[in-house]
């Protein structure tokens, strides 16, 4: 039986037990799935002779069979230690199933709704289907064809024109060590009226010992002049297998922040494509992975810059451990008649043991004359002479390693506005370097030099 | 262009070549295993010499032609192609300049190029352009006296026979890819440079020379032997346009430097880039590419691509020698309808390599250019560097500007950087220029040549000089 069969077949099991215990969908859905399902079929996985997967192979994901699940059992002390420590509006997800007790929403301002995709469908599914699967549909990838075809759970979440958020908006996934893994398929939208403005945070987290495999595919609409600015955490347990299809569309004068931090999953990847539709909008991506053992981290980002006047700006920070491997393909792409564009991007990578590989591939696509577009990458080992004069300061050499790789992800790190996430991560990188890497010890270090 | 038109290009050119006076030594087009014979047999060449071509056409016949090229030219149909054409016989050449397309004169003037040697690069069948066979002569006995052995490749694979079979296709074998594995099937000439141990070359060898002895075929086979300790600088092409009646190009250079050695190799391509349309312009599908295989060993290929309607070329270096060096200076003009995909590959195998690559690129017209480039640093090549600086300038709205370069680091002593930048000549240093009276179009001219200099000043002196006026010529109508 092949890889794709036993998708297949889930789905089939899938679709047969819903009808059952729910009746028919609606048509709309019924044909995407279906069209998701023939585009995956016809796809299959994609193997390493396809360009945007030569550095990434996904057999440990076609090779696993993956149960579908329908509870959302979770310990709630368990819950809460892997909560982020943030007032947030919080909606919680466990293996892709809604958890309405683990989730907080609180009191959300006038005009802004967030809830899971199943309760959006169930009030009102025609106002799902406009939006939905416009920006990301089965032909972006076989693994976009697979949510497509799969997808039922997920969260909504709608600003109206004018509407501040004040606090971030939390989407929790948590994922459970299962007896046998579980795939989930989450569908997150985010529909960004005029001058809206709000703060997302998507944050996948888990047991140690979860081996689940998650497609996310991620819907973001910003209507003019709307300002969001979204984080997606990613520390999952380190046997977690992770693909993410983030879209983003920006109108007029809108301005999309990224933050994409990746510590955890066995293989992981991101695929982030912006599109900036409207003059005057501006993306930014930031980014960071830490890996380490065999984990493999894969980020791929695009920024279409379809409109003139419109900007981009990109910092990707790579720090590979052991016998991990990066990779990092970062695109701009300028239309025709798009001037006045100004793209940026920047990737700089750590390579702290002589097993650790990365691959980069940072490329512009430029049709226009009138722009200002630059890219660099760089990959490297830590400075033996900053090494050297913290040593001479009386700064022993593991510290000083330790030190200069915080500094390291500092760059990127210093933009995080949010102090909670910011700690979870310098504390994740700090905490996963080996025992050396005391971070009290690192503060002192620190504290003192600052003292000189 | 449509298939159609490419096809009636490629019959139209064999018709007038060929179909009215059918001699011994051509043949109808196609390509087969009695083409491969033929050609072999017209070379005189030995058994095992028609068996490893036989082996690449094999090869050739399992393969499919690369799409991952950021390019777009409708199918070559390989079976259209003549594999041998004899040269053009005097009395079908031009009889005088005067017969000479005035345009191509034009050119030629603006170039500077002497008036004695326009003659010989328009093809006028006039036997003594200039005083062609003194100069090979005291040439050649320049070289014997050093040592070096400098010929056509035909000739060597008659008389080094041990050398061809050392080295050839072993730099680049012969199933790399679509285009080497064509060329090591049918390739009809070429150059073989031989420099023994501890001899520096004592003067610049160019194709140049051997251009006018005999006629330089569509696919061409170079390969440049430098032992220990020696040192050896080759020009390939000239700046001139050169007529070619061939529309598809498929040359294979190899390089192979030992302990100590090092080779230089600088290209310019002027090759008919098709008229303001792209029709008719020349395809160039080059695969050249490095060995340095001693240790401290160095390569460097610096090339100037003004030409063709195509081109598709990755001049690459394999650092396998400890502490080897691989260099890599290119500047790639396009205007009109040409389309360039080119860059370099840096293979880093031993310990302390280094690598240097400077990439500028100007599209203008509604041209498209891409650079494509790999770094890779194996696991074994400890404290390996590189630097990449690859610079795009456009020229118009109309054109395109790509960077696709890929970096594949499995060693964490080594260190890898890549800068990359796309503008446009600014308005305002046009506008300071022009406030000292300088006009637009010498300003842009001023400002391409700034924009290039880096490499420029890896170009052999005369070289460089006809370089900086090529770049004018071509960019020509671009501005304004």
């Amino acid at each position: 039986m092949s890889d794709v069969q036993t998708f297949l077949d889930r789905l089939a099991e899938r679709t047969e037990a819903r009808r059952q215990a729910h009746g028919q969908e609606p048509t709309w859905i019924a044909a995407r799935r279906q069209a998701g399902a023939a585009r995956f079929e016809a796809l299959g996985f994609p193997d390493r002779r396809v360009e945007a997967w030569k550095y990434t192979d996904v057999r440990a994901i076609a090779r696993g069979d993956f149960a579908l699940t329908d509870s959302a059992e979770f310990s709630p002390a368990s819950a809460a230690a892997l909560t982020l420590p943030i007032a947030a509006h919080r909606l919680t997800f466990v293996d892709g199933v809604f958890s309405a007790a683990l989730s907080d929403l609180g009191e959300l301002p006038t005009g802004v709704a967030v809830l899971p995709l199943s309760q959006a469908l169930a009030e009102n599914h025609e106002a799902v289907g406009g939006p939905l699967g416009r920006l990301t549909g089965v032909e972006f990838s076989p693994f976009s064809a697979l949510n497509t075809a799969f997808m039922e759970e997920g969260a909504v979440v709608r600003l109206a024109p004018g509407s501040v958020v004040e606090k971030p908006i939390l989407l929790q996934f948590l994922s459970r060590a299962n007896a046998q893994p579980v795939m989930s398929h989450p569908r997150v939208l985010i529909e960004a009226g005029a001058r809206s403005q709000a703060t997302v945070i998507e944050h996948h987290i888990g047991e140690s010992e979860a081996a689940n495999f998650t497609n996310l595919v991620d819907e973001v609409m910003l209507d003019r002049g709307a300002i969001l600015t979204h984080y997606k955490l990613q520390e999952a347990s380190l046997k977690d297998l992770h693909v993410a299809s983030i879209h983003v569309e920006q109108g007029r004068d809108s301005r999309y922040t990224s933050f994409n931090l990746n510590l955890g999953g066995s293989l992981v990847r991101n695929d982030l494509v912006v599109d900036l539709n409207g003059k005057g909008a501006e993306a930014n991506f930031n980014g960071l992975f830490f890996a380490q053992g065999r984990q493999h981290v894969d980020n791929h980002t695009l920024a279409n810059h379809n409109a003139p006047l419109t900007f981009s700006n990109e910092n990707y920070k790579g720090i590979l451990d052991d016998r991990a491997r990066g990779v990092f393909n970062g695109k701009v792409v300028v239309k025709r008649d798009s001037q006045k564009i100004e793209a940026h991007q920047s990737n700089a990578n750590l390579l702290l043991s002589d097993r650790a590989e990365i691959d980069t591939k940072p490329e512009l696509e430029i049709y226009a004359d009138d722009v200002k577009c630059s890219h660099g990458a760089t990959t490297g080992q830590l400075d033996e002479e900053a090494v050297f004069t913290l040593r001479t300061r009386g700064i022993d050499e593991q510290t000083a390693r330790g030190l200069l790789t915080l500094a390291f992800a500092g760059e990127v790190m210093e933009r995080v506005e949010l102090e909670a996430v910011a700690e979870r991560v310098e504390l994740a990188v700090a905490g996963k370097l080996p025992e050396r890497f005391n971070l009290s010890g690192l503060v002192e270090a620190a504290m003192s030099l600052h003292d000189d | 262009m449509a298939s159609q038109e490419m096809e009636q290009l490629v019959r139209r050119e064999y018709k007038e070549g060929f179909v009215t006076d059918i001699e011994s030594d051509t043949i109808p087009p196609g390509l087969d295993e009695g083409t491969i014979a033929f050609i072999s047999q017209k070379k005189g060449e030995p058994e095992w010499m028609l068996e490893w071509r036989l082996k690449a056409y094999h090869q050739w016949l399992k393969m499919t032609p690369p799409s991952w090229a950021h390019l777009d030219y409708p199918a070559i149909d390989y079976q259209a192609i003549s594999y041998f054409s004899a040269p053009k016989r005097p009395e079908d050449r031009p009889q005088s300049l005067d017969e000479v397309d005035p345009k191509l004169l034009e050119t030629y003037e603006k170039l500077g190029i002497p008036l004695h040697e326009r003659a010989a690069l328009a093809g006028v069948a006039v036997d003594a352009v200039f005083d062609s066979v003194s100069v090979t002569t005291t040439f050649k006995e320049k070289l014997g006296e050093a040592g070096v052995i400098f010929c056509s490749i035909s000739e060597a694979i008659r008389d080094y026979p041990e050398l061809i079979k050392q080295y050839l296709g072993t730099v680049v074998p012969v199933a790399d890819n679509y285009f080497a594995a064509l060329n090591s099937a049918v390739f009809t000439d070429g150059s073989f440079v031989f420099v023994p141990e501890g001899v520096t070359c004592p003067m610049e060898l160019s194709t140049y020379f051997r251009i006018n002895a005999a006629n330089t075929g569509q696919f061409e086979r170079t390969l440049i032997i430098c032992e220990s300790r020696a040192q050896v600088s080759y020009l390939e092409g000239c700046t001139a346009p050169q007529r070619d009646e061939n529309q598809l190009h498929a040359a294979v250079v190899e390089l192979v430097a030992l302990d100590d050695a090092y080779i230089k190799y600088s290209t310019v391509q002027n090759w008919y880039p098709g008229d303001e349309d792209g029709k008719g312009g020349i395809y160039n599908f080059v695969t050249k590419r490095g060995d340095c295989r001693g240790d401290r060993s160095r390569i460097s290929w610096t090339q100037v691509e003004t030409g063709s309607a195509i081109t598709w070329k990755y001049p690459s270096c394999v650092l396998r020698g400890k502490d080897s060096i691989g260099e890599f200076y290119s500047v790639a003009v396009t205007n009109g309808r040409q389309q360039a995909d080119t860059g370099t590959k840096m293979i880093h195998i031993g310990e302390g390599t280094r690598s240097y690559i400077v990439s500028k690129g100007i599209s203008a017209g509604r041209s498209n250019q891409s650079y494509r480039g790999l770094v890779k640093i194996g696991p074994r090549a400890k404290g390996a560097r590189n630097f990449t600086q690859c610079d795009s300038l456009l020229i118009g709205d109309q054109c395109g500007a790509h960077t696709f370069p890929y970096q594949e680091i499995g060693n964490s002593t080594a260190t890898v950087e890549h800068e990359a930048t796309t503008s446009k000549i600014g308005e305002d240093q046009l506008f300071y220029c022009q406030s000292r009276g300088i006009s637009e179009e010498d300003a842009v001219s001023m400002i391409v040549n700034g924009f290039c200099k880096d490499v420029f000043q890896e170009l052999p002196m005369e070289f460089a000089v006809e370089a900086e006026a090529l770049l004018n010529v071509t960019l020509e109508g671009a501005v304004g």
